[in-house]
């Protein structure tokens, strides 16, 4: 966006720097992703590794938080079992407005190498939540899930705040789409 | 101490409950048993000096078409020996002593084989599953298992 570019030749005046209200906040929001600290399966040992200081998760603006209450989104590293499907449903809904999800790994994105014979897996965590970003792989590379995270990020930056609603249905009728 | 030892020492005990010797099974000696005396041999097996079995590693569960079978692995650690209890049990009523009395690692154990395959523990203080929910249907191990279509309004199938 540049923001940081025009400090150095602040606006007449001195120390102004213009921008619409909506481009700055979501320059806030994409640099401070809080995630809900939160693993389930090997995916989540691939996970910590992005966490540790030689992938450097944190270098993204990122900080791990023990509370759903404070995340902004939430990654799904594993094998969603049904019966934590409950329980990740649950999460989501108590993590507050606005909130993404990275599906991390095949298990969560479609049942992974469960997807026949596990009774006991869900086939996909977009069957219970929506998903912002899928990350394909078993386990991803962690470039791979970085490659996710700065995709929810460009996701963040580009996002309406005021209106909407309004102009999304208004970019739905440039694409001839029909979306109630 | 060897398995044929181990053998001749319970078939003294026993008799007709120690049934056969599988020396050659690929993992530990296999000795087939009388199920409803499991309680009886397992429990001399930990307290009989020579044999001091104080060790439970594992309890395996088995669909073996009309029967269950539960095979119980055990070590000494003081003579270093290990050994393996076979015992096979009719599917529709499949009935075992529980021995969370002798070795409490049993408990889980026999907590997994009910819920994975339905072999139940007479005498265990606390059998309800341990891996799937409570409200699980049926025993996802056993070959007859079929898939539920929906679990709590979520599609189970691909
Ligand atoms: S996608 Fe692969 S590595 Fe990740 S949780 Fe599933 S099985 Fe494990």
């Amino acid at each position: 966006m540049g923001l940081l570019n025009r400090l150095n030749e602040p606006f007449e005046g001195g120390g102004i720097v213009l921008g619409t209200v909506e481009d700055i906040l979501n320059w806030g929001r994409a640099k401070s992703d809080w995630y809900l600290q939160f693993g389930l399966a090997c995916c989540a040992i691939e996970f910590m590794a992005v966490n540790a200081p030689h992938f450097d998760f944190m270098r993204f603006g990122t900080i791990p938080r023990t509370s759903p209450r404070q995340a902004d989104f939430i990654i799904i590293s594993g094998t969603v079992t049904l019966k934590m499907a409950e329980r990740i449903k649950r999460l989501y809904e108590q993590m507050s407005e606005p909130k993404y999800v990275i599906s991390m790994g095949s298990c969560s994105n479609c049942g992974g190498p469960y997807w026949e014979h596990g009774y006991h897996v869900l086939k996909g965590v977009d069957r219970i939540i929506p998903v912002d970003v899928y990350v394909p792989g078993c386990p991803p590379r962690p470039e791979a899930l970085e490659e996710g995270m700065i995709l929810l990020q460009k996701k963040i930056r580009h996002e309406a705040i005021f209106n909407k609603r309004k102009r999304i249905a208004e970019e739905d009728k440039k694409l001839g789409l029909n979306i109630k | 101490m060897q398995a044929q030892e181990i053998f001749d020492k319970l078939k003294e005990k026993f008799n007709d409950d120690i049934l056969e010797l599988k020396a050659d099974a690929p993992s530990d000696p296999i000795i087939l048993i009388n199920g409803a005396e499991l309680f009886n041999i397992a429990q001399f097996m930990r307290d009989k000096e020579e044999l001091d079995f104080d060790y439970l590693v594992d309890l395996i569960s088995l669909d073996l078409g009309d029967n269950l079978g539960a095979i119980y692995i055990f070590y000494s650690m003081k003579h270093k020996h290990r050994i393996a209890l076979k015992a096979i049990v009719p599917k529709d009523n499949p009935i075992l002593p529980t021995l969370e009395n002798l070795w409490r690692t049993a408990d889980w154990l026999e907590r997994e084989a009910w819920d994975l395959m339905g072999i139940k523990f007479e005498g265990h203080h606390n059998l309800i599953r341990i891996l799937n929910p409570y409200d699980w249907e049926g025993h996802p191990l056993r070959k007859d298992y079929v898939t539920p279509e929906f679990y709590h309004g979520m599609k189970v199938p691909y």
